[in-house]
This record gives C-alpha cells, structure tokens and sequence, in this order.
C-alpha cells in the first residue's frame, strides 16, 4: 500500500488511522466483547465450579448427543453436496438455475420454521402423524427429528462450497481420463476428488459448525427432555432459564471454543490451500 | 480479445450439451439422487407450509393475520432487521474498507474473527449479549443511568442482530473493495477531483450494489434469526416478541395452523421485500455501469 501522505489516491494519514481505529472499536464491542464474556462468566466462580459444570452427566449426554447428529447430519450432506456439485458442474441440463436458487433454499428460511416443517409432516397432527404413533415410530421429540432438522439448516454448505469450485476447474481433466480408459467412478476418485478435496473440506467445517451450533431448529423439533433430545445449545438455554448462569456459560465456552477451532482452521485452509479453494472463499 | 473469447468458452459455454452429456458420465445417477434428496428434505417439507395454511381457509388466514399480537411481532421483527441491516452496510463498509485497503498489525487476524458470528452457536451469541447489556452488566452499568435500556427492549434485539448480520456485508463488499480499479480514482485525481469527490462519485457508486446485497443478506438473517435473539429480548407479548418466538409459542399451544399462518407471513413478506431489493439493486448496478 501506499505510504506516502501526500497521494492522491488514499486518504491523508490522519483520516487513515481515524477510520482504522473506528473500524477496530466497533469489532472489539461487538465481537470481542461477546466472545469475552462467555469465558469471564464461566469462570465467576472459579475453575472447580467451571469443571464441576462440565462433568454433570445432563451436560455430557447433550455433548454427546450433538456429536451424534452432527455425525449422520455432516456425512448426508457431504454426499449430497458432491452428488449435486458434479451434476451442476460437469453438466449440462434444463433447469440448472432453478436448481441452484432451490439448494440455497434453506438459507433464507428462518431457523424455526425449519423445525416446523417437520412437525407438520411428522409431527402427531401431521401428515404422517398417525401412522407414525401406530406403528411406535419417534421422529419428532427424539434423534431423528434433530437430524432431520439439522440436515434441513446445513443443506446448501457442502454444494455451495463445490459448485463454484467444480465450475472453475472445468471438465478438461475428467474428460482426460475418460478418454483414456478410465471407468466414471476411477475418474472421480483419482482425479476430481485430489482435485477438490480442500474445498471439500471447507465446507465440511462450515457445515459441521452450524450442525453443532444450530439452536431454532433443532429446538422446534427437540421437545427439551434432559439427557435424551437436549444438544448443547438446548442445554445452555435451559441451565440459562433456570438461572443456573455459570453452568450456562460453561457449556457455551465449549461451543464457543468450537468456534475459535473452526475459524482457525478455515484461516489455515484459506492461507495454505487459498488457490484449491472457490473464488468465492478467497479474500 | 481473444483470450477473452477462450476464457468464456472454457467457464460459461462448455461445449454443445448433447456431446458432454454422453461423455460425461454420472448424470442420470446424481441427477435423480439430487433431486430426490432435495425434494425430500426440502421442498415436500416446505411445501406443506403451504398446504397447512390453505387449510385454515381465507377467513381464517385472515384472522391470524390481523391479530394485534401477530401484527406486533411481524413488525418488530422487520423493523429490527431493517435497522440492524441498516447499521450492517454503513459499519461492515467501514470494515471491509479498512480490511482491504490500509496496512495495520493484527490485519490478518481480525479478518479471521470477521466470521465469528457464523462459527459461534447463536445461543451462546444471546446469553453473551445478555450478560453484557443487562443492567449490571459490562456495558449495562453504563447505559442504564443514561436511560437507555438495550438487554429486554428493542433496542436490545438490534444488537442482538448487528452481531449476527455483521460478516455477511464485510464478506460481500471485501472481494468487490479488492477488484475495485485504482486506475479509475487514478484518473479522477489526474481529472482534478478532490478525495472526497472521487470517494463520492467515482467508487461509492461501484459499492452500492454490494452494499444492498450485503443489507439483504443480513437483512433476511434478521428476520428469521431466533436463538440470539429470544435471550435479550425480554419477549414481552406485543412490545419484543418476535415472529420467530410466536410461532415456536403457538407449536407449543399445539396450534399447528396458526403456527403456520405466521410462518407463511414470514415467508411472503420477506419474498416481497427481497425482490424489491433486488429490483433497487439492478437499479442501482446500471447506474454504477454507467458511471463506470
């Protein structure tokens, strides 16, 4: 950059660390300041009483709860979103638009109503409903309805990520190895997948962090019963709502930990690999 | 020329599709798995929306729509979202700005945290809000002898949703701020233009367009957002109960169809005003083009 005070096509020293300095306060109060505070709270009385928080066996099965859903949730949509990126990428077809205006679909849909759809469709006044409760089939207010909603708010990550990625890298390499003998699924995995696995990646970080995250949807179809269908989120609302507050910040400075972890690990993959990742995710 | 005509032939216009299509293989395997995923998840879910709401009929729409404790919690939230988006595009340009153009330690580092409130669990976003803004909380204490209560007011779920709407405008404006053309206020300056003339009328123009996709953005996030919003908002009836919380409290009432209105409400409302803005912003990137 420019250092020289004078240039006429920055701004004058002075106005530069002006708006530096407004742009630095602004993130400290709203971003650090949060972040801060879930660690500060957590520790008000001590780290006994943090680590105590920790070991409660309620805080342990929604840990483990959470892994679990992000575990069948993360690997469904990694399927879908190469099974949708290869389609979109490598060809050609009516309707492609609408079918990339309809992936991103969930993404503007508000969390909550994302847990609802699924209780009109399997809830016990909904369309499936009735049979569900004859045949002694759970979905809503147990692990499947969390996944199901978790899938729902995590769609488009994988796919997003790929699309664009897939789109720049053409089809002159794949068309290659056809040519010389390989099979469709050889080609795919000796050639497109070297090709795209730190894009894969990314989207899988992303797409992990919000299946663990994920609060409105999840609670909709959740029914809040302890140690069976509470993720970690749902647990922090509820120590939260029973002005339990230093277990409440315990739990978050996992999930808050988490965060940090995946920022972390995508500023790597955007440092390291930042040119075998899309357009889009490059700054 | 040339290789302009190459480029365009190798990422936008792959070859004639019939050919491809017979080359390639995969396609009617991924293509029903991807629809059929798809639609599963998403569309027949989303479908039954709908189909739930028609069931309440015209009149019974209507009822729902019109009541004073649906009509309260529609506006708040799109009021809310509004302001909070508002705020987003003049302090995420700031950002974005500064990120991109000025040299300063610890650079890197902030552009990482930038996409702190897409990592962090919105949850853990509201109780931290909470705890900061509640009357005798970090800012709280501050705020409360001024007379100006943010945690369980209004104002409370605006900051609620400038934490979370935040990256999506710095994320949309850096890449914009980095392709901008020096060369262009290069030659504004050449031309006579003060700074602030060639900030005004020669770059502002090219940012508008990403600075409205960036407020939809933020703005939409806003009205559907819920977890980091339910805990400082205090979620009195009528006065900072968002559309989001009405409906989980009408599931809970088992009032499915009522549930489902607001839902539709939502859904509509935030259709109408996203094609609105992005009517402005056509608008508004021809008019960058012809400045350009």
């Amino acid at each position: 950059m420019n250092r020289s005070t004078s240039s006429p096509t920055t701004e004058p020293r002075w106005l530069r660390r002006l708006l530096i300095g407004a742009a630095l306060a602004f993130i400290a109060f709203f971003l650090l300041l949060p972040l801060a505070a879930v660690f500060v709270e957590a520790l008000r009385h001590g780290l006994d009483a943090y680590l105590n928080a920790l070991r409660e066996p309620d805080a342990l099965a929604a840990l483990k709860l959470t892994l679990l859903v992000a575990g069948i949730a993360v690997p469904l949509n990694l399927v879908f979103g190469v099974s949708a990126a290869w389609l979109i990428s490598k060809h050609d077809f009516r309707g492609k638009a609408l079918l990339v205006t309809l992936i991103d679909l969930p993404f503007s849909v508000s969390p909550v109503v994302s847990g609802l759809v699924y209780v009109l469709v399997f809830g016990a006044q909904g369309w499936f409903g009735p049979w569900l409760i004859e045949h002694d089939i759970r979905i809503i207010f147990a692990v499947p309805g969390l996944v199901l909603a978790t899938v729902f708010v995590t769609f488009p990550f994988v796919a997003r990520e790929l699309i664009p990625l897939m789109q720049e890298q053409g089809r002159d390499d794949e068309l290659a190895a056809l040519t010389l003998g390989a099979s469709g699924f050889q080609t795919f995995l000796r050639v497109t997948l070297p090709n795209i696995r730190f894009g894969l990646l990314y989207g899988v970080l992303l797409c992990n962090a919000r299946a663990i995250g994920e609060f409105g949807a999840v609670s909709v179809v959740s029914g809040h019963i302890r140690g069976l269908t509470n993720t970690l989120p749902l647990h922090v609302e509820i120590l939260y709502n029973e002005y339990d507050f230093v277990s409440a910040f315990a739990v978050a400075t996992l999930l808050a930990m988490l965060a940090l972890l995946t920022l972390g690990l995508k500023a790597l993959l955007e440092w390291r690999h930042g040119h075998q990742l899309a357009a889009r995710a490059r700054h | 020329m040339s290789a302009v005509l190459d480029l365009d032939t190798t990422t936008n216009a792959p070859p004639p599709a019939s050919r491809a299509r017979r080359v390639m293989p995969g396609f009617g395997l991924t293509l029903g798995y991807s629809v059929a995923w798809l639609s599963l998840i998403v569309l027949i879910p989303l479908a039954g929306v709908f189909i739930k709401t028609s069931e309440l009929g015209f009149d019974g729409l209507l009822r729902v729509w019109t009541d004073a404790r649906v009509l309260a919690a529609l506006q708040l939230s799109f009021g809310t979202a509004f302001v909070a988006g508002a705020f987003n595009a003049l302090a995420g340009t700031l950002v974005a700005w500064v990120l991109v153009r000025y040299e300063f330690p610890g650079r890197r580092m902030i552009d990482g945290l930038i996409d702190l409130p897409f990592a962090l669990p919105t949850a853990v976003a509201g109780i931290a809000l909470t705890a900061l803004y509640a009357g005798n909380g970090w800012v709280g204490q501050w705020l409360t002898p001024l007379g100006i209560k943010v945690a369980y007011a209004p104002l409370g779920i605006i900051v609620a949703l400038v934490f979370v709407g935040l990256p999506f405008v710095v994320r949309t404006l850096q890449p914009v701020l980095a392709e901008a053309r020096v060369e262009l206020e290069e030659a504004a300056a050449t031309l006579g233009a003060t700074r602030l003339q060639t900030l005004r009328k020669v770059l502002l123009p090219t940012l508008y367009p990403a600075m409205l996709t960036g407020f939809a953005l933020a703005f939409a996030r806003g009205v559907g957002e819920y977890g980091s919003v339910i805990f400082i908002a205090g979620n009195l009836p009528r006065v900072t109960e968002i559309a989001p919380l009405l409906i989980v409290i009408k599931l809970e009432e088992f009032d499915y169809a009522g549930a489902t209105a607001v839902a539709a409400a939502m859904l509509l409302l935030s259709f109408v005003l996203l094609f609105a803005i992005n009517l402005l912003q056509a608008f508004a990137a021809r008019r960058a083009g012809r400045v350009r």
